[in-house]
């Protein structure tokens, strides 16, 4: 029993990657969830027992469930309305943004030996050029 | 089992006339079992809704920049993805396993299960960090502090930063930046600046999820590894269970989140 839910989560993971790495028509996220919610319900009824559990877990952990609905679906129906705000907001200020200029390319020249490339020295931080764009 | 609660002072003898995992305040082993399980059951819902108010922000982003959203999942490492999500899964079946060890008295075994959730869990965590410091090394981080201060030629360490945006060096780190120069090119300055917000913001979101996910990861590392060190003890058997039942639960909630995570984040065509 244990065992084939584990089959069974296997083989979804494997269609979900599938799916997701294909074009399907603007369903991709509908597809990538219903199969997520297969898979969670797998987990759910079986690994957690809730099928053989009180009823009132399943009742309390659906209802938590459902109130995240609630929650999404109240946010999403009012953020369109302040996309434009936000928009503008960044076009404001995109005059003192380095991101107004294309990026930069990277920074010529040898930095350390690339012979040891995927060290984790904080190259990061000890840029010495001027390669940021500061217009 | 009326009288324990008279003679509760020393442990003599008549102290123990009721089962010996029963507590005072209970009157059944069925009734403890219970309990513990409600409260369970009542902090895994707090545990969704925890979750929940990130999964609203990634929703929130994606749905009015889904193009941008499509673009940023590129940078995540889809194969490194789906490990862990087999990972997770493999560590879940030995979490239920174990329930059942335990159910049955089967110590041997039980210890066994635990011992291999946990080696996931550490896998899980080790696959994480290569993830983690890939995206470090690139500057595939959140964008920062608009307002830090920088000395002279000095960057942030993200590609993102509203004021001082980190430029790798050439050949060093530099794949993921020659593809978002390649994406943002031919903008306009305010979609460019939109964009690399935006992407600012996704990366912000990918790794406060992760990061939160990681962090329930760890917290179960250390359940498991109390579990089984009362397991080592045998104390574990068919009236006594409900630690490595309540522990299990939490387990499969952390691979619940993973479950979404992983379509959302790196699944994006």
């Amino acid at each position: 029993m244990l065992a084939g839910v584990l089959g069974a989560l296997l083989f979804l993971t494997v269609v979900t990657v599938i799916t997701g790495s294909t074009y399907l028509w603007g369903m991709d996220l509908a597809i990538a969830m219903v199969i997520a919610t297969i898979k969670a319900t797998l987990v759910a009824t079986i690994f957690m027992h809730l099928r053989w559990d009180k009823s009132f877990h399943a009742f309390a952990f659906i209802g938590s469930v459902l109130f995240v609905g609630v929650f999404l679906a109240y946010t999403l129906t009012d953020t369109g309305q302040y996309q434009n705000d936000i928009r503008k907001y960044s076009a404001d200020r995109a005059a003192s943004s380095p991101f107004a200029q294309p990026l930069p390319a990277p920074i010529a020249g040898h930095h350390g030996d690339h012979a040891e490339d995927g060290h984790s020295d904080d190259e990061n931080h000890d840029h010495d050029g001027d390669g940021h764009a500061d217009h | 089992m009326t009288t324990a609660s008279a003679d509760g002072h020393g442990h003599g003898d008549g102290h123990h006339d009721h089962p010996k995992h029963l507590a005072h305040h209970f009157d059944t082993l069925e009734q403890q079992f219970e309990s513990s399980k409600l409260g369970m059951w009542s902090f895994l819902l707090t545990e969704v809704l925890f979750f929940s108010g990130l999964f609203v922000v990634y929703a929130t982003l994606r749905a009015n920049n889904p193009e941008i959203f499509s673009f940023a999942s590129n940078f995540l490492n889809t194969s490194l993805g789906a490990i862990n999500t087999v990972v997770l899964l493999i560590s879940s079946f030995t979490a239920a396993m174990a329930v059942r060890n335990a159910q049955l008295g089967e110590t041997s075994k039980l210890k066994m299960n635990l011992i291999i959730t946990l080696l996931c869990a550490f896998g899980f965590m080790g696959i994480k960090y290569m993830e983690y410091s890939h995206k470090y090394h690139s500057g595939l981080l959140f964008p920062g502090k608009a307002n830090a201060e920088f000395a002279e030629g000095e960057t942030s360490a993200s590609l993102f930063h509203p004021t001082h945006p980190m430029v790798p060096h050439a050949g060093h780190h530099d794949a993921d930046y020659l593809m978002l120069k390649e994406y943002t090119d031919h903008m306009s300055p305010a979609e460019r600046v939109h964009t690399m917000e935006t992407l600012g913001r996704f990366f912000g979101i990918y790794f406060f999820l992760t990061g939160l996910h990681g962090v329930h990861v760890i917290i179960g590392i250390i359940v498991i590894t109390w579990l089984l060190k009362r397991a080592s003890t045998g104390e574990f058997g068919p009236d006594n269970f409900t630690a490595i039942d309540l522990g299990a639960l939490y387990w499969h909630l952390v691979d619940l989140v993973w479950i979404f995570l992983f379509p959302l984040l790196y699944l994006i065509a």
